[in-house]
């Protein structure tokens, strides 16, 4: 056989394809303890089928998959509503440190000192950040963060005697999880619609308001990138209804020492770690959600919340909590990088993060406006919605620029969302991109515009020379394959 | 409060995060056509805007180490010189230098959900990979790409029995964790789901159940029945729900080998450091039957338009961000890095390694258990008669295990945890691999001069 | 597009009757919108309907959309290719990705759909 030039060419066979009997990437000690008896045999399994192979596989095999996807680290990632900001590498090193790595979640206080120290002091930063100052950490995504806020609603309006609200007002704009949550916490959604400026219609709202409300969930800025200039009114509808306003902060980016979402009216909110405060996205989490609500309603926060007292620092269970909406104490490890992002950024920084995150987001909406449709064609704060709207008249898909920008090393805007927009693309540069950055993805997409009318079939095409170019997806949702299975392999497929 | 330059403009500062210089704000304002940041600020409410915070000037990188290694400092762990012997959920396990190693790629760290499957090929093939391996420790025939935790994998396991039998009563081991139901609790609560306690003897079963769920080993280390279980809730229309430590399963009877419904664990001990309580995954896998029902992200296997095999998200139409209120759960995650750490850990043992673990775990808890059973005023008590045991079992101390455990802290021993809330005098203890026969040989001398004194 | 012989609900339903028995399926409108098909979820054989109720749910990659009867009655078939291979709704939905079979309660909820000319008309 012939062995031909291969360097583009990518080996994607699984480990289990990889696998030779007796190989082994590792060595576990010898037991040296005197041996024990083994339980009955009807306990006990025969081998877990798992791979075999050496050490250098297992590096090699994951280091060349790592290089097979797009990065904050290799790319420029305009992810709207991700806030794909520089993870900084510092608090990575510094949350993998002994003590704060190896300690278990069910040591006694006292020997984890400074593990709830740092908590206590994330919480007093956030809930400083977001005037809202009953906080807890516990949330381990923003979903659950927004779960737990409503969660509070609820316990609230019943410590009220006042169960029968049982309504959540949701934006036609939201993201999905605002439903999904609402649904999970047994109230039913009805839909506020938005006006043609992007903004809540405030009239709409005055109607829906009554006395079965029991929260409204504003995203602020909104989906649409946009500072929701009639909040002040909206909260007063809502409050004079006798209903909560939960603010979803998943835009948080756009806000920090520039407003303080309690000092508008806000009763709950959530902030994405993994995304204000620079944490890891690992390619879909861990992420972690905390939850920030009023001086009034700390008493109903989920457990646990981290306490100073007089005999030092304690994991305690608020007056009226809802409970434990997971294991242990939320994610540590990216409190603790979040922590370190604020005291780095420290009070002029955090501020600079918003600034020049909004500068970057109006000098693109600016830059494209020509070539581009704009949602709502105002300043927008962190992020703009483009709409390819007069693309797609052309012959030409938000999604297929969406591929074609992957051709230029760029990651794609987030796609058809909010669904309100036709044809939405929604950037969101993030204040750690240079201006140079901003430009090159200006110039790319004012070119990809240029190459509908030069060249269409590069973008309904594209990507091009990427691992793959577009995937079946009807295929892998009609014929479900999930796993490698010795009859699935790839070999033989 | 925030000190200078509060309104007006620019109070951008140079930070190594932020590259925008002082000329790069000025051009890009100009382009917009304001004269400064407050031109594009107008929406919010003028007397709310700029409100000043009350926090600290930033820190160089040198001095952020500083702090974070006195804070570290300010915690007992095994690089202080503690040994433990606590489990409950989170375990004690060596990572090897294989995973540290790869969780350095900032290109799988950096990343985000492979929405743009062209683009995050790794992270999906990774995906591909860990639901393979689930299914093989689980003996299941499908998993999702990865859950929170391990509670919370188990609530969202009973709410989905709820919906696919479409009954609202959920029954609950009574030998299972109290972080189960209560995270169960937390989850249904506002759904209409009842939650039901069963003892682990129970041969009659309410004929209204979505399920049983069963934890093995239990709380108390043993393993359960579970195929007798899982008849039962099948005789009564009712799936089973089990939720295993991945570690065990190195070693006993995979729970598909009883046509257990849907199995949930703890990924945590596959490879995840302990990090006082997170983060870490949970595991969700199940019959392909139920597959609609499942929650989370799915990632599978298709081509391209060339041909070429790839990955991507499917059965997406079961998430929030498409089916809104009605979907299967309001879960936007799959804690995929956790996920990479799990499945290079398992990659990394391998066939032998997991055997070996489970076994190494096994030899030295019962080591453990059989020292302590030997000391006056200590017995090694099973929950049940006969019980089998893994690496965790109940130690029935001569008084309050709080005070033994501030006994044993004295000599850097943190001891197993109080359990007496449910268990008179109740210690749980947990010896896996990481523990040597000397910190056990300590562990029981230390047990044994504080019992002859209680 | 719109088959003549065919009846039409504004929820991009069709109807054909044979007899007392009313075939259903979705429009060409209908599953173009969707796109890809992927996965049919359709009630058991004998459930009883009301007109314009829900019986199904359609899905395609990204999306997924309840299913209306256009009419009333008791379900008799249904139709396993569709829910087994769902590319036939794409294929020939007024063919072999039709999706269930009604004996009808009420032949004259027949007259509350649209002809083929009106259903077009709602579309432009």
């Amino acid at each position: 056989m012939t062995i031909t030039t291969s360097a583009g060419d990518i080996d994607r066979r699984l480990l289990m394809d990889r696998s030779v009997a007796g190989r082994k990437a590792f060595t576990l000690p010898e037991s040296d303890v005197p041996a024990q008896k083994l339980p009955d045999s009807s306990f006990l399994r025969d081998d877990v089928e798992l791979p075999e192979v050496s050490q250098l596989e297992v590096i090699r095999y994951f280091s060349v998959l790592s290089q097979l996807n797009f990065s904050i680290d290799t790319n420029f990632y305009p992810l709207g509503s991700c806030t794909m900001k520089y993870n900084p590498k510092i608090n990575d090193e510094l949350a993998n440190l002994p003590g704060l790595a190896d300690i278990h979640p069910l040591q006694p206080d006292e020997t984890v000192q400074g593990a709830i120290r740092l908590l206590k002091n994330l919480q007093d930063d956030l809930g400083e950040i977001t005037g809202l100052v009953g906080v807890s950490l516990a949330p381990l995504a923003g979903a659950q963060g927004e779960y737990a806020g409503l969660l509070v609603a609820r316990a609230y309006h019943e410590s009220q005697n006042d169960s029968a609200r049982t309504v959540a007002i949701v934006p036609d704009s939201a993201h999905g999880t605002n439903p999904a949550s609402a649904a999970m916490a047994g109230l039913e959604v009805v839909t506020v619609r938005s006006d043609d400026q992007g903004n809540v219609d405030v009239e709409n709202l005055r109607e829906l308001a009554n006395e079965s409300t029991a929260v409204f969930m504003l995203t602020i800025p909104s989906t649409l990138g946009l500072f929701e200039p009639n909040i002040l009114e909206i909260n007063k509808i809502v409050h004079d209804a006798g209903g909560l306003v939960y603010a979803d902060g998943a835009n948080l980016n756009a806000l920090l020492g520039l407003v303080k979402l309690g000092d508008l009216g806000v009763d709950i909110c959530h902030s994405n770690l993994h995304k204000t405060f620079s944490t890891p996205h690992g390619g879909g989490g861990p992420g972690s959600g905390p939850v920030m609500v009023t001086d009034e309603l700390a008493k109903f926060l989920p457990k646990p919340v981290a306490m100073k007292t007089d005999a030092g620092y304690v994991m305690a269970t608020p007056e009226m909590s809802i409970g434990a909406i997971n294991g242990f104490h939320g994610s540590f490890s990216i409190a603790a990088r979040a922590y370190a992002y604020i005291k780095t950024l420290g009070l002029e920084g955090l501020q600079s993060v918003s600034e020049n995150a909004i500068i970057s987001a109006n000098y693109i909406q600016a830059k494209l406006r020509d070539k581009y449709n704009i949602a709502a064609d105002r300043y927008c704060m962190h992020e703009t919605v483009l709409s390819a709207t007069k693309q797609k008249k052309r012959g030409v898909a938000g999604l297929d620029i969406a591929k074609r920008l992957l051709d230029f090393g760029i990651h794609a805007p987030t796609m058809y969302f909010p669904m309100i927009i036709d044809e939405a693309l929604m950037v969101e540069p993030t204040e750690s991109e240079s201006k140079e950055t901003l430009d090159h993805f200006i110039a790319v997409m004012r070119q990809i515009d240029d190459e509908i009318d030069s060249s269409p079939e590069l973008i309904l095409e594209a990507p091009h020379d990427l691992p793959v170019t577009r995937l079946d997806e009807a295929t892998a949702a009609r014929k479900p394959v999930l796993r490698w299975t010795a009859e699935s392999n790839f070999l033989s497929s | 409060m925030a000190s200078s330059a509060t309104s007006g403009g620019n109070t951008s500062t140079n930070h190594p995060y932020i590259p925008s210089t002082d000329l790069d704000r000025q051009e890009m304002l100009g382009v917009i056509g304001v004269d400064s940041l407050d031109g594009l600020l107008g929406d919010i409410p003028i007397e709310h805007r700029h409100p000043g915070l009350n926090l600290d000037a930033g820190l160089a990188e040198q001095e952020l180490s500083t702090l974070f290694r006195s804070i570290a400092a300010e915690n007992a762990s095994s690089s202080s010189g503690y040994i433990s012997f606590l489990g409950a959920g989170s375990y004690s396990h060596y990572v090897p230098s294989t995973v540290r190693s790869i969780l350095q790629r900032g290109e799988f760290v950096t990343a985000y959900t492979p929405y743009q499957p062209e683009a995050a090929q790794g992270t999906l093939q990774v995906g591909f990979e860990f639901q393979t391996v689930i299914c093989q420790l689980t003996g299941m025939e499908v998993a999702n790409a990865g859950m929170y935790d391990g509670p919370t994998a188990f609530a969202e396991a009973c709410l989905m029995a709820s919906r696919v039998t479409k009954r609202t009563r959920i029954g609950v081991l009574s030998s299972a964790d109290s972080r189960l139901p209560d995270t169960l609790l937390a989850y249904s609560k506002h759904q209409g789901n009842e939650i039901i306690v069963i003892t682990p003897d129970a041969t009659e079963i309410p004929d209204d159940l979505a399920c049983i769920g069963i934890q093995s080993p239990n709380f108390f280390g043993e393993i359960e029945d579970v195929e007798r279980l899982t008849k039962l809730a099948h005789d009564n229309g009712a799936l089973s729900v089990v939720h295993v430590n991945p570690v065990a399963l190195g070693m006993f009877k995979a729970p598909g080998e009883f046509d257990v419904d849907i199995v949930t664990a703890e990924g945590q001990p596959l490879g995840v450091p302990m990090a006082f309580g997170g983060p870490y995954v949970g595991l969700f896998a199940c019959k392909k039957a139920h597959i609609r029902q499942m929650p989370g992200r799915i990632i599978g296997r298709t081509t391209d338009t060339k041909g070429r095999t790839g990955y991507a998200l499917t059965l997406q139409t079961r998430e929030q961000h498409i089916r809104r209120q009605r979907a299967t759960s309001n879960i936007c995650t799959s804690t995929q890095l956790i996920g990479l750490m799990v499945t290079v850990y398992a990659a990394t043992l391998g066939k032998q390694g997991i055997k070996d673990l489970a076994n190494l775990c096994y030899q030295k808890a019962h080591y453990a258990a059989s020292e302590i059973g030997n000391l006056n005023g200590f017995s090694v008590n099973p929950i049940s008669p006969g019980g089998t045991f893994f690496h965790e079992f109940v130690v029935k101390c001569p008084g309050s295990p709080s005070k033994i455990n501030a006994s044993l802290l004295n000599k850097k021993i943190i001891g197993g945890l109080d359990i007496s809330d449910r268990y008179e005098n109740g210690m749980l203890v947990c010896v896996t691999e990481t523990s040597s026969k000397d910190d056990i040989d300590k562990f029981v001398k230390a047990l044994s001069e504080i019992g002859a004194s209680a | 597009m719109y088959p003549e012989d065919l009846k039409y609900s504004k929820e991009h339903e069709w109807v054909r009757l044979n007899g007392n028995i009313a075939e259903v399926g979705v429009t060409v409108f209908a599953q173009e919108s969707l796109g890809d098909v992927v996965f049919v979820d359709l009630p058991a054989e004998g459930t009883e309907i009301e007109q314009f109720s829900k019986f199904g749910e359609i899905e395609s990659v990204k999306a997924v959309s309840d299913l209306f009867s256009p009419v009333g009655g008791k379900i008799v078939e249904v139709n396993s290719s569709a829910t087994d291979s769902p590319e036939v709704v794409n294929e020939e939905p007024y063919g072999t990705g039709w999706l269930i079979k009604i004996e009808l309660s009420d032949t004259a909820q027949l007259d509350t759909l649209m002809d083929a000319a009106t259903y077009q008309a709602t579309l432009d």
